[in-house]
């Protein structure tokens, strides 16, 4: 596929939004339930500030994807069978419920951690409806596995744990640790499972060839004309015309900015108490899954592909 | 229940693009138009098609074959495309099969082109809006013309008949009688989405079968398998 940055844009940053409350919330029923110490309700607020911020983003650049963002408002309407559907209807109704968990811990309302369970689990739908969107598409094999839920989760609630962490050395620092180590174990899990996808999607076999896509048994089938000279939205949305090495250098960057370099930060952040490596922890993992997301799309082969493999 | 679909011959298509170009002129003038055109005499012409026809070279020199093949959208009987549209833009007619675009829902997110293995939408670049064949449903259920018109245009223009036209649900249509007695075949049958379309495929070819073989029943995909296509391939 052609990654369009749109939709890197929109799945990074709610992923961090999500991550982000996923976070704070924890941090508010622990301290809650008594075994932090209490919290400042101005953590939770300015948490939620960013979040909101963070996934209204997101939301404003999926509407660069749309040829009619005008009508953006009819995506609403087959929820019962698709899952972008879903998505448009979870992500506003998450939004506003981050917003109204910030605005209860603004005003002091006792009902916050009520307005947080709720918020948690439409942030769960949330992260459940985005994964499923590609994890449906049976024939994108390189999606159509679990693999790309528990990475989208995963990524996510890493790049939000850190995002907290910082928040919190602002605000409350005695709690940045925790949510530092949290970040780390959550960077660590997530190294595991997307090494996973990596090394699940360099065995696969695509079960179409050209063979099956016009029928024909013979071995040797070479494309001679695919029925336009100057490209077609065919060879536009589907291929990202970049060599092997770029891909490569794309997937060393993102492993390299996404896992190695946040972890390594945050072994100096918590032996050496620096915390002001926090926040660059988290923009260096950020820009890493730019380049993660991108190389979601550009490994995924379409069938489609087969026929448009050579113009003349 | 009616299934309106199109059974091509691959032994006569001779790759003339008539097909194509009529259905250009028809659609885009049509219920279904314009289908813009970006660069149309500019060093890189491209533009909306409801039907591409390509040509391969099947098998290795020399003893090879020419074959040209006409693509359109197939009408799936189980369309990946439907289900995922957000907005029910897409969707398919009850009353005969088709798979049509509603053009004043759509809202250009592409994703029901992404859902669709054959490739067979196509954005309208200038419109924004997802286009692909309809089965010329406005010149098949028009009151106004001649009766023996009211066929697709790829199927009227095509010169040499490799177009069939009909109900592949009634087992008495010509496109039925045409499947059944000629061994029609669905393309990439691995994903399941029953393609209403059909290929009729080619008779061994003797010529050809003297030098090397061919295999008779081209839908069977023997051990060879073509290189697996990596989204790198510049097209
Ligand atoms: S060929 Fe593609 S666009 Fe046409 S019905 Fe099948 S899946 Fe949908
Ligand atoms: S591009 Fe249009 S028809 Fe396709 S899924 Fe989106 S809204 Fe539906």
């Amino acid at each position: 596929m052609n990654p369009a940055w749109s939709v890197i844009f929109l799945t990074t940053l709610i992923g961090a939004g999500q991550g982000l409350f996923l976070a704070l919330f924890g941090i508010d029923v622990a301290a809650r339930i008594g075994v932090i110490g209490t919290a400042p309700s101005q953590l939770f607020v300015i948490g939620a500030v960013i979040s909101v911020l963070l996934l209204v983003g997101g939301l404003a650049g999926s509407f660069f994807h749309l040829g009619h963002p005008e009508r953006a408002w009819r995506a609403i309407a087959m929820w019962r069978t698709s899952w972008l559907s879903r998505e448009v209807i979870v992500l506003p109704a998450f939004i506003a419920a981050v917003a109204a968990y910030g605005y209860a811990h603004a005003t002091g309302l006792n009902c916050a951690a009520w307005i947080g369970f709720g918020a948690a689990l439409l942030c769960l739908a949330l992260f459940l409806c985005t994964a499923m969107i590609y994890i449906c598409l049976k024939f994108l094999q390189e999606w159509h596995t679990p693999l790309t839920f528990i990475n989208f989760l995963l990524l996510g609630t890493a790049s939000g744990a850190l995002l907290a962490a910082a928040v919190a050395n602002a605000v409350w620092p005695s709690i940045a640790p925790l949510l530092a180590a949290l970040a780390g174990v959550v960077t660590l899990f997530a190294a595991l499972t997307r090494g996973m996808s990596l090394a699940r999607n360099a065995r696969l076999r695509p079960k179409s060839t050209l063979q099956t896509a016009i029928g024909i048994a013979n071995p040797k089938i070479a494309q001679k004309a695919q029925g336009a000279m100057g490209g077609s939205f065919n060879t536009r949305e589907f291929f990202h015309g970049r060599s092997k090495e770029v891909v490569a250098a794309v997937k060393w960057f993102f492993l390299i900015c996404v896992f190695a370099v946040p972890l390594l930060l945050l072994v100096i952040v918590l032996t050496a108490a620096a915390p002001q490596w926090l926040a660059v922890a988290f923009g260096v993992q950020y820009a890493g899954l730019l380049a993660e997301r991108w190389y979601f799309f550009a490994q995924a082969r379409h069938p489609q592909n087969l026929y448009y493999q050579a113009i003349s | 229940m009616t299934q309106l679909a199109l059974v091509i011959d691959l032994n006569v298509c001779v790759g003339c693009h008539a097909c194509a170009t009529s259905c250009k002129e028809w659609n885009t003038g049509g219920a279904a138009g314009p289908l813009t055109d970006q660069n149309p005499y500019g060093k890189d012409p491209s533009g909306t098609f409801f039907n591409r026809v390509q040509t391969y070279e099947v098998g290795e020199f020399p003893a090879t074959e020419t074959v040209h093949f006409p693509k359109s959208c197939l009408h799936c009987e189980d369309p990946p495309c439907v289900p995922v549209c957000p907005t029910g833009a897409s969707y398919k007619r009850a009353e005969d099969g088709i798979v049509l675009v509603d053009y004043d829902k759509c809202i250009g997110c592409k994703y029901c082109a992404w859902a669709c293995p054959y490739g067979a939408r196509e954005i309208d670049e200038q419109q924004q809006v997802m286009k692909k064949c309809t089965l010329c449903v406005d010149r098949i259920t028009s009151k106004e013309l001649p009766e023996e018109e009211r066929k697709p245009a790829c199927v009227i223009a095509c010169p040499t008949s490799a177009r069939l036209f009909g109900d592949v649900h009634d087992p008495e249509s010509e496109v039925s009688k045409a499947v059944r007695e000629r061994g029609g075949y669905a393309l990439m049958p691995e994903w399941e989405t029953r393609p209403a379309n059909q290929y009729l495929p080619r008779n061994p070819n003797k010529a050809v079968n003297a030098v090397a073989a061919l295999q008779d029943d081209p839908r069977v995909i023997d051990g060879a398998m073509a290189a697996p296509n990596d989204g790198a391939v510049k097209a």
